[in-house]
């Protein structure tokens, strides 16, 4: 597993995404509301629509290019699409808000 | 004193029955359950699920802890029961407890069965039973590569595709020259086997495992022919047995399982048992629909209601994982009082096979599509006769005609006959859900009552009893709300937003009772919109409702990159802004550059973090060639060159445009100005187009020349060019205040009406106030490329918070 430092929680806007590269990989942050931050790959399986520019509702995000509803917590897309996107683990400093995403190496050298 | 009913196996046939009994009796006993697993009752066929990560373990719980406390059971998990004392009616567990029963129910579920081979006591050989085994499988496979699953049925195959999965190398060991023997026959076993070895499975076909290698933990497996294979987890999945220790050690008569009769009750007063443990006329049932039918009649003991009782069951099966349909059901092995049907396409990896007894179908399998699989489930429940129509049972309507119908056979379905095995949902709780709660389609029927919501194999069935109770197309007339989050439609949305003055989507939300909190794409944007227009002023934009193209104010491309169209007023440009435009192309590398149908040029193929810069660069308006909003207007060449022009058309487009861009709209909004009759600009097929006539101007509505053609009505004549700007501005104002949000003017207007378009805007009084609002709107719109390129904090979302070579994450 890789920790790495990505920024600060103050640097998204609730209910927004920002991108985060990776070598090839792609990661999509949310902020939902509330503050909670979920990372998964901003691919969607459908035809790789760029997850962070969807319509975030509660934990769930809206590709932006077909309208498919994936849920940011475990990466499932909803019924009556299917399929499922990789979902990164997040770790946020309370007290600093810096943020950190865990990856694991594989993936990094895999993508 | 309410009677005591105690449960031993908080499982799926146990706890299904203490759900059926809670419908039919809910305050009728104190219900204590013992479960020896740590968790509360969870879907045990989605553990397949889990291990090829199609589900989390978290979405397979059935019951959490919340429900036992609602009803009042006393759960007691982790607890094994390990005495029942049959005299004093009394139970207890290794951990100490116990509790009195009035009723018992023993559902202990089996046992994987494990080969009692050498070195089966090794670390890393395992069964498929339960969440534990599940995460022993997540767990081995981040460390080591090989593993070997030892059978090739149901529950093997399912195992070895979530090894898979988990990116581990899979050989299935079957003892049989081929795989699910007990649910295929051998054509259709050859397909699956082939199909997944093309997804990566391994097979080792009719060997026979006779020691597992290894020291303390297991290094492979060896055959009876003297063949080894590596491994560094074994997976056992050959069967399993009921588990009657309990019931054995307490006089409970046993046989293979507990023994009950068509009531489920054992030799034992008060003493019933369901489920995989129980063995009814000689059979232990390994699946869950016959289960719940079991505990029906167990739960209406209890609750006396009437029961003929429980007389076995037909099942079902078919492979939930990976990815290749299979189904089978009945008795389909052919003998000497059996003759079948079959088709058998290689090509396609399609078969079908019907077996028949006198006249009757007794079995069927399936491959490749599935999709028959409900309606011939239900003729061998049935036991039908279809003597002269063999051929049209096999290949369904497509070749007799004759064949019922789905919703038929719903019709012929008892009340209580299950549609759901897996959940247990009889036909009458879906019928009642559609009729009572409303529901209009299959999700909506999962979603209140499971029905199709774990291996999904009902669904065809789900949706023909949607058929059957709302009629052909599903159409009886349920209410639809603007979207799924209401029942509420476009002008009650509106209306409230009026009256009770709400002025954010939460708020329209949390008053109008949003079915999800946050509501969804489609009426997120909507709502949106019209809180825009009811108050320009008060209403602040909500950035993250908005679709990506106008959030980020460029047109989203399949790809994920951008497309951007600088503002040229009525199509005309200059060489000066030619050459900026070109600048920027070469600088930021476009790929694309290409004239839009609406004679603008669009830069394709833009990174989004560009975008700000381009558009610094560019120092022109944004184009909106993306937006619901004016997009473009189109123009002729006009009085200024053209031969037969009688008035400027460009003129007369150039202040349309200007007048109107940025204005938000239901939907995209495009116009167009032509010279002449003539029409070059194509105006009758524009949302608002204008035609200059000799002395005047003809205005043109609602006409669309997008997916559905349609030209445009004719509104009126003017003759001065403030009458055109007059009632272009009325005619905008009214669509957007009574058009729904993503509604062209083509179908506003033939929803609305002409004439009452017409009376809208009649009155010179009526059309000035109309366009009092448009202004009042118009005034406080801003550029947002401006805004974005000032507002650092805005310019920043543009960017990626991180960017970083695999080598310095990696160093
Ligand atoms: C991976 C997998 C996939 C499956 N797929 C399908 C499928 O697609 N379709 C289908 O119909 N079926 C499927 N099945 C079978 C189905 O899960 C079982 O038929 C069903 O769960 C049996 O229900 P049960 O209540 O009899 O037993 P269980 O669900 O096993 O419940 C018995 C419970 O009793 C507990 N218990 C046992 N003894 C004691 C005791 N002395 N004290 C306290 N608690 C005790 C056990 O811990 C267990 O939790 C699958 C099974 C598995 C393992
Ligand atoms: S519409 Fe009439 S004025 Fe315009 S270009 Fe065509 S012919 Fe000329
Ligand atoms: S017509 Fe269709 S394919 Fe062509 S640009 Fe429009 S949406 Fe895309
Ligand atoms: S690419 Fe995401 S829905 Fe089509």
């Amino acid at each position: 597993m890789k920790r790495i430092h990505i920024g600060n929680i103050t640097e998204i806007n609730e209910k927004r995404a920002r991108v985060v590269n990776i070598g090839s990989l792609e990661i999509a942050i949310f902020k939902l509301t509330g503050g909670a931050l979920k990372a998964i790959e901003n691919r969607c399986p459908h035809k790789a629509g760029k997850l962070s520019e969807g319509i975030v509702c509660d934990h769930h995000v809206f590709c932006p290019l077909h309208d498919w509803k994936i849920d940011l917590e475990d990466g499932l897309v909803q019924a009556p699409d299917d399929g499922c996107v990789t979902t990164f683990q997040t770790e946020v400093d309370e007290a600093s808000g810096e943020v950190w995403l865990h990856i694991e190496e594989e993936r990094i050298l895999a993508s | 004193m309410k009677k005591k009913l105690v449960l031993i196996g908080n499982g799926m046939a146990g706890v299904n029955c203490i759900e059926q009994l809670l419908k039919l009796a809910p305050s009728r006993y104190d219900i204590t359950i013992f479960g020896s697993e740590p968790h509360p009752n969870y879907n045990r066929i989605l553990l397949s699920s889990v291990l090829a990560g199609d589900a989390d373990m978290k979405d397979i719980v059935i019951n959490d802890w919340s429900w036992y406390e609602e009803n009042h059971i006393t759960l007691h998990t982790g607890q094994t029961v390990n005495a029942i004392d049959t005299q004093r009616k009394l139970v207890s567990t290794d951990g100490g407890i116990s509790v009195p029963y009035d009723e018992l129910i023993i559902a202990t579920g089996s046992l994987p069965f494990m080969l009692p081979l050498p070195g089966a006591d090794k670390e890393g050989v395992i069964a498929f039973r339960d969440i534990k085994d599940c995460e022993t499988m997540i767990e081995t496979a981040k460390k080591y590569k090989k593993a070997i699953v030892i059978g090739g049925g149901l529950l093997g195959l399912e195992a070895a595709r979530g090894l898979l999965n988990l990116n581990m190398e899979v050989s299935v060991v079957h003892i049989n020259p081929y795989l699910m023997e007990r649910q295929l026959d051998q054509t259709a076993a050859i397909m699956l086997q082939r199909e997944l070895e093309q997804q990566g499975m391994k097979f080792l076909l009719a060997k026979n495992t006779e020691q597992i290698l290894g020291k303390k933990r297991v290094t492979g497996v060896r055959f009876t022919d003297g063949h080894e294979e590596q491994a560094d987890l074994v997976v056992m999945a050959v069967g399993i047995r009921p588990n009657i220790a309990l019931a054995k050690s307490s006089g409970v008569e046993i046989n293979r399982g507990i023994v009950v009769n068509d009531f489920m009750e054992t030799n034992i007063p008060n003493v019933y048992s369901v489920g995989e443990c129980a063995e009814h006329r000689g059979i232990a049932y390994g699946l869950v629909a016959p289960l719940y039918e079991q505990g029906a009649v167990i739960a209406k003991r209890l609750a006396a209601v009437e029961t003929e009782g429980y007389h076995g069951s037909v099942v079902s099966t078919k492979l939930k994982v990976s990815g290749v349909d299979v189904f089978s059901a009945g008795d389909f092995t052919d003998s000497t009082d059996t003759r079948s049907i079959r088709l058998q396409d290689d090509l396609a990896g399609l078969y079908k096979k019907i077996v028949l007894r006198n006249g009757k179908v007794v079995g069927a399998v399936l491959f490749g599509d599935i999709s028959d699989g409900s309606r011939l489930f239900k003729m061998i429940r049935a036991g039908e006769d279809v003597t002269g129509k063999e051929q049209e049972t096999l290949l369904g309507a497509a070749v007799g005609g004759s064949a019922k119908s789905g919703a038929d056979m719903v019709a012929s379905m008892s009340d209580d006959e299950i549609v759901c095995g897996c959940n247990g949902v009889s036909k009458g709780a879906i019928v009642s859900a559609i009729n009572d709660k409303g529901c209009a389609s299959v999700n909506d029927i999962k979603a209140c009552t499971k029905a199709s919501g774990s291996c999904g194999g009902c669904k065809p069935l789900v949706a023909d009893v949607l058929t059957y109770v709302l009629g052909a197309d599903g159409v009886k007339t349920v209410k639809e709300g603007i979207c799924g989050c209401t029942t509420l439609g476009r002008d009650e949305v509106v209306e409230a937003i009026r009256s009770m003055e709400l002025t954010t989507s939460k708020e329209v939300m949390n008053v109008l009772e949003w079915s999800n909190p946050e509501g969804c794409s489609k009426c997120r944007p909507a709502l949106n919109y019209y809180l825009g227009m009811v108050w320009p002023e008060e209403h602040e934009e909500e950035r993250e409702s908005r679709f990506v193209n106008e959030r980020n104010h460029a047109n989203i491309q399949k790809d994920g990159t951008y497309s951007v169209v600088p503002r040229m007023y009525g199509g005309v440009t200059t060489p000066e802004d030619l050459q900026r435009i070109a600048t920027v192309a070469v600088k930021y590398n476009v790929p694309l550059v290409k004239l839009t149908g609406g004679q603008r040029i669009d830069l394709l193929g833009v990174k989004k973090e560009d975008l700000p810069k381009m558009w610094s660069d560019l120092d022109m308006p944004s184009g909106y060639a993306y937006g619901k909003a004016l997009r473009t207007v189109k123009t002729c060449v006009g009085s200024s060159f053209c031969r037969f022009g009688t008035q400027d058309s460009i003129g007369m487009g150039i202040e349309l445009e200007k007048r109107f861009e940025r204005l938000n709209t239901p939907a995209k909004v495009k116009m167009a100005v032509s010279g002449c009759p003539r029409n070059c600009a194509e105006s009758t097929i524009k949302d608002f187009g204008v035609v200059a006539i000799d002395g005047g101007w003809e205005l043109h509505v609602g006409g669309n020349g997008g997916t559905k053609l349609r030209a445009t009505d004719l509104l009126c004549k003017v003759k001065t060019e403030e009458e055109v700007l007059e009632w272009s501005g009325a005619y905008l104002q009214h669509y957007r205040e009574t058009g729904k949000y993503g509604e062209r003017t083509s179908e506003w207007i033939e929803r609305v009406g002409l004439d009452t378009v017409k009376a809208a805007l009649d009155k010179k009084e009526d059309r000035d106030a109309l366009n009092d609002r448009i202004d009042k709107t118009l005034s406080l719109m801003q550029d947002p490329w401006k805004e974005i390129i000032e507002e650092q904090e805005l310019n920043a979302t543009f960017v990626p918070i991180v960017s970083e070579t695999t080598e310095s994450v990696l160093k």
